[in-house]
Formats: structure tokens, C-alpha cells, sequence
């Protein structure tokens, strides 16, 4: 039984140093899974038996019984797997298979239940979106979005033009956030997230919206980042972008690794299934 | 990679190698995320974070008006029309104004100054819990978002004492040395309130029930404050303990400081100072490591 493991942490230093021979730091592991176990909380109103309203609500105190609304959710079930400098790992299932949730733990962001995250440095997640208002013009949003990131303000008026280039909004970065298209926000955010050089990035979902061509901008900086001997992790439902962008795919079914390894093979698997 | 799935699976799942795992991890060096970081390191990021805490502050200002159309200047007709409201209250119709002279200036004092505190603690207790989804994407010391929160309350003081001295001046009050003293009381407010900021912040994070019962206590806070009356006028026949008690509450004494400075002309008697600098100290200390201590928990579970 100990044979698949050793073969895992075998076979993935290999891939990528064919693909990056020339950076020394490739191949050594950033993140190293083991055995994870993620279980959280909900709350909110669940029960069907629930019927929601003060009475039921009091009885529950009386009976002595717990939250019902408080349900316990077994999102990740032990997942191990390492990555190394330069990869680019997809991460693919259905919804609900607890993708994000694995993002998060490896961000630091959830406690394990059991196992363990080991991790090089800061992963962070490509999250920024969570600290914009979508009142304030795209022009406050960058400097806030900078600013919670860490950044300092000599790094954020360095990194402003670039900003608003690489988003390709244009004027629109005078006004206010909520004016925009969809697809201009997800612009906007993936080019404030992505302005800081990270040593391991995580990715929901951010490649979903956008135009073809900012597809193939937000491709060349995540293939940049790779160069730059980061580690990216990449969560989509998108295929076709996690088989241009990634040279691993990991396949999480219900919580568990399905399968692991090329991203043709996995996801000429996936597709059957 | 192309063993039976099951076999895959079983390997990763029955956790039969975590000492390899974890003794690869150490012989790379990598570390485990989850750790709170010690005080003074704790205190360091913070201070690393201040430009993220200012411009958060200021943001969610100019973001909270941006839908009326009068816009910012909400942020002075707010205190101008609560001012109003309680002097018309207290003031015409239950009558106290007869047994307190320039009572609207004392009125008026009393309000602005409590709603401050007050404010600090109704934000500071949802400062967490309704920044869920920022505490889980990004790494920052949590305590940002209390001390934003405080920071912003700030921000709308300014316009609050602006609308104070222009009224306590309307109602013929003089200019006085005094009022040089006004930064020095409210920086040990400030103080206060960051610290109570912080506590109410874990307090709010983890009971969720906190919300619907805040409202209740801030106002039973407000009544028991001196606002709208005078303590030792109220308490003069009852047991000196009482009026004891009554005063020591911070949110007394910082009013009670406030007054003499604007109103009465008096430098503050030895006790208020006292007062008011051990609940700025107490509060800080306590409040901060309360927040502190949960550091690693915010957001989680």
C-alpha cells in the first residue's frame, strides 16, 4: 500500500524539471498535503424538520438539544499530495467536491481537522475581490485592493499603471466599480491580485469571465508566474483553460483524490465519468 | 498514475505515510500555516498594515453615503439632526432644560460624545462577523478590521465636533483657553474605544447573538450615562455609592470631561482625569489581548 505513495512523490518532481531545466529552485517541494481532513461549520436555516419560527425556536432550548442549524460539513476527506516549483495544478470536480475548500487550507484559512498543510513561504489566495466595494471607483479599489494585499505605497503607485493596463478598463477606472460589466470586474480583480508576486498562488474560478484575449493575458502571467519557479493552483470548471495552463491535474470526487497525474489523462477521465 | 483508482485513493486517504510526508516537509523546511504569531510580532504586522487600515477606513465612508444624494454631507446632518431630535425631546417636551442652564450645549455635548462610544461598540462587534468572506481570502492581523472600524467612527467625529463647537458657540458659550484640551480627552476616548472595539469584535465574532442584543445595552448604557441629566443633580439624595458608580462609568466621565472643557470653563477635577485615563489604559490592554488570543480562530468553523 505504500507503493502509490512513493510514486507520487517520485514521479512529480520530474515533470517539472523537464518543463523548466534551467531554474535551479525547480523541483524542490512548496506545498505538501498530508492527509487532510477539512471539516466545517454552517450555519443558517437547514432543517426540513426545522420549521423556523419562535416556537420551534424555544423548544429547542428547552429540549436541550443543540443548534440543529449548525450542521458539520466533511468537505475534504485525506487528500495528500505535494507540489513543487513551477507547477501548475489544476484542480477539477464537480460542485461541492470541496475544491475551495482545499484552496483554503492550503492558504492557511481553515484549520485542519486532522493531517496537516505544509507550506513554503505564504500561499495566498487570489481573493481579492472580498476587500473592494463596489461603490467606490475602480481607481480607489486598486489602491484598497493593494493595500490589503500588503503592499506598501511606493509598491502600489509603481504598480498602478500596470494595473489598469493589464485590466484594460480604461477610463472606466473613474468610476464606480458597480457601473461595471462582469466582465470588466473580473478583469479589474484579476489584474489587482495578480500585481503581487506571490510564491504560491491559488486561483478560484478567476479565468471563468473575461474576453478571449484577456484569457490569453491572464494565461501568459500565470505561465510567467510558473517561470518565476512559483507554484500556481488552479480551480475551474473550464477545462479547456486548466489544459492550456497546467501541467498536473488533481480530480477531487466527494472529498478524495479520484485521480491524479497528466492533464489529458485526467481529464479524458473526467469527461467519461 | 494510472493505478486503479481505488487503490489511489485507499493510499491517500488511510493516512498509512504521513511520516514520509512529514519528514519531507522538514527536511525542505516547509512549515505549518496556522499559527498565531506572538505580540510584538503581531503588533509589527499591524503596524505594516496601517496604510491598508486607513485607506479601509475612509473607503467604507465615502462608500456608506455614496447612494444619497446629498452624499458626504450626511456625515454632518446625521449628528446636527440627533441633536435636534434629543433637544426636542428632552429638552421642549419633557422640560429638563429648567434646572440646567445652556441645556441644549449640554444636551448636545452629551450625545455626540456618547454616540461615539457607542458607534465604536455597534460597529466594532460586527467589524468580524460581517467581514467573513475578507478574513478568509486574504492574511492580514484580524485586528485590522476592529481598528478600521474605530478609525472611521473617528473620521465622523471630526464632522460631529465640528457641528459641537459651531452649536455650543451659537448658545453663547465663550472661546476659551480650555478648549485646547478637547485633542486630550478625545485621544483617551479614541484609546477607550479601540480597546472596547476589539473586545466587542471577538464578542461579535463567536456569539451571534450579540447583534440583537447590542442595541439594548447601548441604550440602556445611554440612559445610565448622564446624557440628558445631570449625575450629581439626579443622585444628591441618594447614597454617595451610587453616584460613585454612576460616575466611574467611562462613558460619564469622558461626557463629564467634555462639559467642563466646553461648557463650564473649569479645568476637570484630579478623579475625571484619573477616570478617564484608567478606562483608555484598561481598556486597550484588556481589549487587545482578549482580540489577540483568538487571533488564528477569526472566520473559521
Amino acid at each position: 500500500m505504500a507503493e502509490p505513495t512513493k510514486e507520487l512523490s517520485q514521479v512529480a518532481p520530474q515533470i517539472p524539471q523537464t518543463q523548466n531545466p534551467q531554474n535551479p529552485k525547480a523541483g524542490s517541494p512548496t506545498v505538501i498535503v498530508d492527509g487532510l481532513h477539512i471539516i466545517y461549520k454552517v450555519y443558517g436555516s437547514s432543517g426540513d424538520s426545522e420549521k423556523g419560527n419562535a416556537a420551534s425556536a424555544l423548544m429547542r432550548i428547552l429540549r436541550r438539544q443543540g443548534r440543529p442549524q449548525m450542521k458539520e460539513v466533511h468537505a475534504v476527506k485525506g487528500v495528500s499530495f505535494v507540489a513543487h516549483h513551477g507547477d501548475a495544478i489544476g484542480i477539477i470536480g464537480r460542485n461541492g467536491s470541496g475544491k475551495s475548500t482545499l484552496l483554503r487550507a492550503i492558504a492557511g484559512l481553515l484549520p485542519p481537522h486532522k493531517g496537516a498543510v505544509y507550506t513554503n513561504g505564504q500561499p495566498s489566495l487570489l481573493g481579492v475581490n472580498a476587500a473592494l466595494m463596489k461603490e467606490l471607483t475602480g481607481e480607489r479599489n486598486i489602491i484598497l485592493g493593494c493595500y490589503a494585499m500588503g503592499m506598501t505605497p511606493g509598491e502600489v503607485r509603481e504598480k498602478y499603471d500596470e494595473i489598469v493596463d493589464f485590466s484594460g478598463i480604461g477610463d472606466f477606472v473613474q468610476f464606480p466599480m458597480s457601473t461595471y460589466s462582469s466582465g470588466m470586474g473580473a478583469r479589474l480583480r484579476f489584474a489587482i491580485s495578480s500585481a503581487k508576486t506571490h510564491d504560491v498562488l491559488l486561483i478560484d474560478e478567476a479565468l471563468a469571465t473575461g474576453d478571449r484575449d484577456f484569457k490569453r493575458k491572464s494565461q501568459q502571467r500565470i505561465k510567467q508566474m510558473r517561470d518565476a519557479a512559483g507554484t500556481v493552483f488552479l480551480v475551474a470548471h473550464n477545462l479547456d483553460v486548466i489544459e492550456e495552463t497546467c501541467n498536473r491535474v488533481i480530480w477531487l470526487h466527494k472529498g478524495k483524490i479520484r485521480m491524479e497525474g497528466d492533464p489529458q489523462e485526467v481529464l479524458e477521465a473526467y469527461n467519461k465519468a | 498514475m494510472s493505478q486503479p483508482e481505488s487503490a489511489l485513493a485507499e493510499a491517500q486517504g488511510g493516512g498509512r505515510a504521513p511520516e514520509s510526508l512529514a519528514a519531507l516537509a522538514e527536511r525542505h523546511g516547509l512549515r505549518r500555516a496556522i499559527a498565531r504569531p506572538s505580540m510584538p510580532a503581531y503588533l509589527r504586522q499591524l503596524w505594516d498594515r496601517r496604510h491598508f487600515i486607513l485607506t479601509y477606513a475612509t473607503s467604507r465612508n465615502v462608500s456608506k453615503y455614496s447612494e444619497s444624494m446629498l452624499g458626504q454631507l450626511w456625515q454632518v446632518l446625521t449628528p446636527l439632526l440627533n441633536a435636534a431630535v434629543y433637544w426636542l425631546m428632552f429638552g421642549v417636551i419633557l422640560g429638563q432644560s429648567k434646572q440646567i442652564d445652556n441645556y441644549p450645549a449640554f444636551l448636545i455635548t452629551g450625545v455626540m460624545v456618547f454616540t461615539f462610544t457607542q458607534r465604536t461598540v455597534i460597529s466594532g462587534a460586527k467589524s468580524i462577523s460581517s467581514n467573513l468572506s475578507l478574513i478568509r481570502a486574504l492574511h492580514f492581523p484580524r485586528a485590522a478590521l476592529p481598528l478600521a472600524y474605530t478609525i472611521q467612527e473617528l473620521q465622523q467625529l471630526g464632522y460631529s465636533m465640528a457641528v459641537l463647537v459651531l452649536l455650543v458657540l451659537v448658545t453663547g458659550e465663550p472661546v476659551s483657553w480650555l478648549w485646547l484640551l478637547i485633542p486630550v480627552v478625545l485621544l483617551m476616548q479614541l484609546v477607550f474605544n479601540i480597546g472596547t472595539g476589539m473586545f466587542m469584535a471577538r464578542l461579535g465574532a463567536f456569539m451571534r447573538d450579540m447583534n440583537q442584543l447590542l442595541p439594548f445595552i447601548t441604550r440602556t448604557w445611554l440612559y445610565a450615562s448622564g446624557v440628558f441629566y445631570a449625575i450629581d443633580d439626579r443622585t444628591k439624595d441618594l447614597p454617595d455609592i451610587l453616584r460613585w458608580v454612576l460616575e466611574f462609568n467611562p462613558a460619564a466621565a469622558y461626557i463629564e470631561f467634555m462639559r467642563d472643557l466646553l461648557i463650564y470653563q473649569r479645568f476637570p477635577e484630579r478623579w475625571a482625569w484619573v477616570t478617564c485615563l484608567f478606562w483608555a489604559v484598561f481598556a486597550l490592554i484588556v481589549g487587545f489581548w482578549y482580540f489577540w488570543r483568538a487571533e488564528e480562530r477569526y472566520g473559521r468553523g
